[in-house]
């Protein structure tokens, strides 16, 4: 971003923002918003406390089971539907359904099956996720450039190789990117499934703090889920900027 | 099919002056895709050892088709293809294929997609990359093999491709139009590096094209196939000297004649 000449720097934007927050902060106008500074005060109480420790380790368990489920599930599924048309074609409306429902709703029927715990969370994770990462892995097998098919199995590829050598590679771009996509929707599942629940994990703390009218505390743990969203997301951003020089090339 | 080979009529055991078995041979094959389009029509031919075959024909007639048949990729609804005396029944060691889109994996560095065939048959890192290495020279890509396919111009991305169809060694090269995405200067240019090339290392090549000079430039058979579903329509042999310089080949009457015959007769199948 450039002004009148001169360069500024994205960062410039936040800065501009927490500026924006701080003054309306002390101003006092709405008692939900406290100045930011109090805010990041609260971050640093809220970080090593015990309340804050105990959600963490329970959402991370929560979301490292629902998303490695759906990573297995979902990319096994993806390749079969993207090799087999008559896989495809046999899952694929399911799996559009399921894509584009609105599965919030489904979560307290979770609920009353599987129980307030880490069983509803994880399932809750995995919902969410699973099927965009399904859709995009079968695009990109779909995608691979027959040709590349037939140079492998013209040198004696084993479908293994093939697969391993070729297919996997080839795919790699829409794989990631359905990846990238499953980990954002898996962590708004876990939040959303805490906060139904409201008994566990950070919904239980959402819940603790705005009860209490704890705003600085509030603001805080948003930010900090704010902040490992954007992480996680740039951290497999970061590998498929990686591949893209020949996402386009194949 | 009830019918014989055709094979007699254009006398292709023996035309070579030796009495030793084709590289390949063709049988009687048909190509049925599903829904009843018929791509061949019971053709036949014979890929002498060590020489050039070429197969011609118009757009769409099959030459592609057969070409994967015979290279394994793609089944035959009935005929047979008999390579070095034995059935193609899939993909074999001896026959190594050059495609038109030249298959280069995108991710792959140059080294290692002339070293890939290699790979797939199990050869050691430093065994597969030292013979890489060798074909890199002999297709003056030296420098370019830590190059991705995508930094490369059409000619070199073939010439990759080329290499790493002669570095798995196959006594067979099996050549799906592979000057058809490379601009016309470097086509010619191709086609001679590709006769020095095969002067220096024995090899048995079918070579489709839909050009005629092309055909007639680099072959010493060629096979002309009708409009699809292709049969054999001729199996003409130029005779060509090359040992002169390529520029004068270009401008030879033997040359230029075969040129205009074999364009006669295709162009039967064009008006029809």
């Amino acid at each position: 971003m450039t002004l009148r000449g001169f360069r500024i720097p994205m960062v410039f934007s936040l800065v501009v923002w927490c500026a924006i927050w701080e003054i309306i902060g002390r101003l006092n106008l709405i008692s939900l918003i406290p100045p930011f500074t109090d805010v990041v005060e609260a971050l640093f109480e809220v970080i090593p406390s015990t309340d804050f420790i105990d959600a963490t380790m329970i959402t991370f368990q929560a979301f490292a089971i629902g998303m490695g489920l759906a990573l297995v599930v979902g990319i096994s599924v993806g390749i079969l539907m993207g090799r087999i048309p008559a896989v495809g074609n046999l899952m694929g409306m399911w799996v559009n359904i399921f894509e584009s429902s609105p599965l919030t709703a489904i979560v307290p029927a979770l609920m009353a099956i599987l129980g307030f715990g880490l069983p509803t969370m994880i399932v809750t994770v995995f919902l969410f996720s699973v099927w965009v990462i399904a859709l995009d892995t079968q695009v990109g097998v779909e995608r691979v450039n027959p040709s590349l098919i037939e140079m492998g199995r013209s040198f004696g590829a084993s479908n293994r190789a093939l697969f391993s050598k070729i297919v996997f590679f080839a795919a790699l771009p829409e794989l990631l990117a359905g990846i990238r996509l499953g980990l954002i929707r898996g962590l708004k599942g876990v939040i959303i499934g805490q906060l139904l629940i409201a008994v566990i994990g950070m919904g239980y703390l959402f819940e603790l703090y705005s009860r209490n009218f704890l705003m600085p505390e509030f603001w805080a743990l948003l930010i900090i889920l704010f902040g490992f969203a954007y992480i996680a997301s740039e951290a497999v951003a970061y590998f498929e900027r990686k591949v893209a020089f020949y996402a386009t090339s194949r | 099919m009830t019918d014989t080979p055709r094979l007699s009529s254009h006398g292709a055991p023996g035309t070579t002056g030796f009495s030793q078995e084709p590289a390949i041979r063709v049988m009687n094959l048909t190509k049925e895709y599903p829904g009843g389009i018929r791509a061949l029509e019971g053709i036949s031919f014979d890929v002498p050892k060590g020489e050039l075959t070429s197969v011609i024909g118009p757009s769409g007639c099959g030459k592609t088709t057969s070409l994967k048949i015979i290279a394994g990729l793609v089944e035959a609804t009935s005929g047979e293809v008999v390579v070095n005396g034995t059935q193609v029944r899939g993909p074999g060691p001896e026959r190594a294929f050059v495609f038109q889109e030249f298959a280069l994996m995108p991710w792959a560095t140059v080294l290692r997609n002339v070293a890939f065939g290699l790979e797939l048959r199990g050869f050691g890192r430093k065994e597969r990359e030292s013979i890489a290495h060798e074909y890199i020279a002999k297709m003056n890509l030296t420098g370019f093999e830590d190059a991705y396919p995508h930094q490369l111009s059409g000619g070199m991305r073939q010439r990759v491709g080329l290499a790493r169809a002669m570095a798995v060694d196959a006594d067979i090269l099996l050549m799906d139009e592979p000057f058809a995405s490379v601009d016309e200067q470097i086509r010619r240019k191709f086609q001679e590096d590709l006769l020095r090339l095969l002067s220096e290392e024995k090899k048995s090549v079918l070579f489709v094209t839909h050009s005629i000079e092309e055909a007639v430039y680099v072959s010493d058979q060629i096979v002309i196939l009708t409009r699809g579903p292709a049969q054999v329509s001729n199996v003409v042999r130029p005779g060509i000297d090359r040992t002169g310089d390529p520029q004068n080949i270009r401008r030879s009457s033997a040359y230029l004649d075969c040129v205009e015959s074999i364009w006669v007769e295709l162009r039967n199948y064009l008006e029809e």
